[in-house]
């Protein structure tokens, strides 16, 4: 501290504030550091005055600190659960548009706390490049790479002609024209698909396709596979809308249906942007980590578009457990709640005569670690001034 | 399908830097934290991110996450089979 004895009532430059502050770190969370250094910048602070602010600062940030013992989980789940309650209320209220009701209420928290395998509208924001980012009709042309479209799509009517052994396909030249296809390609798809035999021919916008088969019951089934034939676009994706960001001015597609892996190798992609709503989708194509980001994120969306205030630790919380064992694991019976490793807890749970009868079959035993077991048997429970013991020494 | 472009897990924005540690380093870490490495949050071998790294069962993986509370925060990953 010799130097900062020197300047004690000198007012300090920026620079002497940021190497003080330097010291810091380790000490302080780096944001706390960036936030005092720009406040302290715009004042005019001696070197006593400094170490005066660094001192309170500390004192504070430790006593805000989570004690040792503290039941986070508890405290947690009851300031997630709180704010829920009012919104199950409210998701009622947007009769009709299921979709934007779903997607953002009480279901949807319910859905991601529960990892359940596949969300009930699974979407993916995609973001495009510098080049399609601000041209409607380069990310239109995106889209309609994302977007599946099958011949059934495109096709005014497909009928089978049982005198011929053929299939009739009418195609809509407008639908065509929109989806960025050619009878050319429609046909092209045919004929990769047709295998062996058979034969496809181009009437202007009728597509006559034979196939090499003499039985109905065939020509029915081969009508039902051509026309979910892949003529363009990712598998799952139904639909892709190109949206417009207000503030930035920038297109960006948003999807029905998600394929993370697939529509970030597509050119024109911004592949450090794009994501999903599909937790597991999320874990596999990006990993464990980016999936604890999707976690809170589509919390917090929920809670954000309710209006309801909670704070992201908590959130944090809950996405840490359920990524600790390096793959999604729900909260409950299944996952967090029922690999508990005392016996006692989990009959506590759910399904309490089930866990009873196997652990006794099993041989179980049970350490009385945890909270739900110690207090069972009538211990003292392991949490806050529960944790420590004392030792008295006779004198 | 046109061309497709090769994709780095790393480039994500919402993959935040994983850093796989020697024996030496990761020895040091669960000293300082003073526990065992299976105490670690894990992350499996097969993990996209630990795979780009040649991550093997047993290793540490250092992840330097961007947090809203903290500005940075750094955990740890302890890399399983799987």
């Amino acid at each position: 501290m010799v130097v900062v004895e020197d300047v004690r009532n000198k007012v300090l430059t920026i620079e002497e504030i940021e190497a003080r502050l330097a010291l810091l770190e380790g000490q302080l969370p780096r944001k706390l550091i960036e936030e005092l250094l720009s406040e302290l910048s715009k004042r005019k602070v001696t070197g006593k005055q400094l170490e005066e602010v660094i001192r309170e600062i500390l004192r504070r940030f430790r006593k805000a600190l989570v004690d040792p013992g503290e039941a986070v989980g508890i405290v947690g789940a009851q300031s997630i659960g709180e704010p829920s309650t009012q919104m199950i209320l409210r998701s009622f209220h947007f009769a009709g548009i299921r979709a934007f009701s779903m997607a953002l209420s009480l279901p949807r928290l319910i859905e991601i706390v529960d990892a359940r395998k596949k969300p009930s509208i699974p979407s993916m924001t995609v973001y495009l490049d510098e080049e399609h980012r601000y041209d409607l009709n380069k990310a239109r042309e995106i889209a309609q790479q994302i977007q599946l479209t099958t011949i059934e799509n495109v096709a005014r009517s497909t009928e089978i002609d049982y005198v011929n052994f053929a299939i009739v396909i009418e195609l809509d030249p407008e639908i065509l024209r929109d989806r960025g296809l050619t009878v050319e390609d429609v046909k092209k798809a045919l004929e990769k698909a047709k295998g062996r035999g058979g034969e496809v021919e181009v009437q202007g916008y009728t597509i006559i396709f034979r196939p090499a088969v003499t039985d109905l019951l065939k020509l029915r089934k081969i009508r039902d596979r051509i026309l979910n034939l892949r003529l363009k676009g990712l598998k799952n994706v139904k639909k892709a809308i190109v949206r417009r960001d207000e503030k930035t001015g920038e297109y960006y597609i948003v999807t029905e249906g998600t394929n993370l892996a697939a529509v970030l190798t597509i050119p024109g992609v911004d592949s450090r942007r794009t994501l999903s709503n599909d937790i597991h989708e999320v874990a596999e194509v990006l990993g464990i980590e980016a999936a604890r980001t999707v976690i809170i994120q589509e919390m917090q969306k929920v809670l954000e578009q309710q209006g309801l205030e909670v704070d992201v630790r908590h959130l944090m919380l809950v996405a840490d457990i359920m990524t600790q064992t390096g793959r999604i694991r729900q909260i409950g019976r299944h996952g967090v709640a029922g690999e508990k490793p005392s016996v006692l807890a989990r009959a506590a749970f759910e399904v309490t005569v089930h866990h009873l009868v196997n652990a006794a079959a099993r041989g179980e035993f049970d350490e009385l670690r945890g909270v739900t077991e110690n207090v069972i048997v009538g211990n003292p429970i392991p949490v806050g001034t529960g944790l420590v013991e004392l030792l008295m020494s006779h004198e | 399908m046109s061309v497709k472009k090769k994709f780095d897990v790393f480039e994500h924005e919402l993959v935040p830097k994983h850093i796989l540690l020697t024996r030496e380093e990761a020895k040091v870490i669960l000293k300082k934290l003073g526990i065992y490495p299976w105490q670690l949050p894990w992350i499996r071998a097969s993990d996209p991110a630990a795979r780009a790294l040649g991550a093997r069962p047993g290793d540490v993986i250092m992840i330097i996450r961007k947090s809203p509370t903290a500005g940075i925060s750094i955990v740890y990953r302890y890399v399983i089979p799987g």
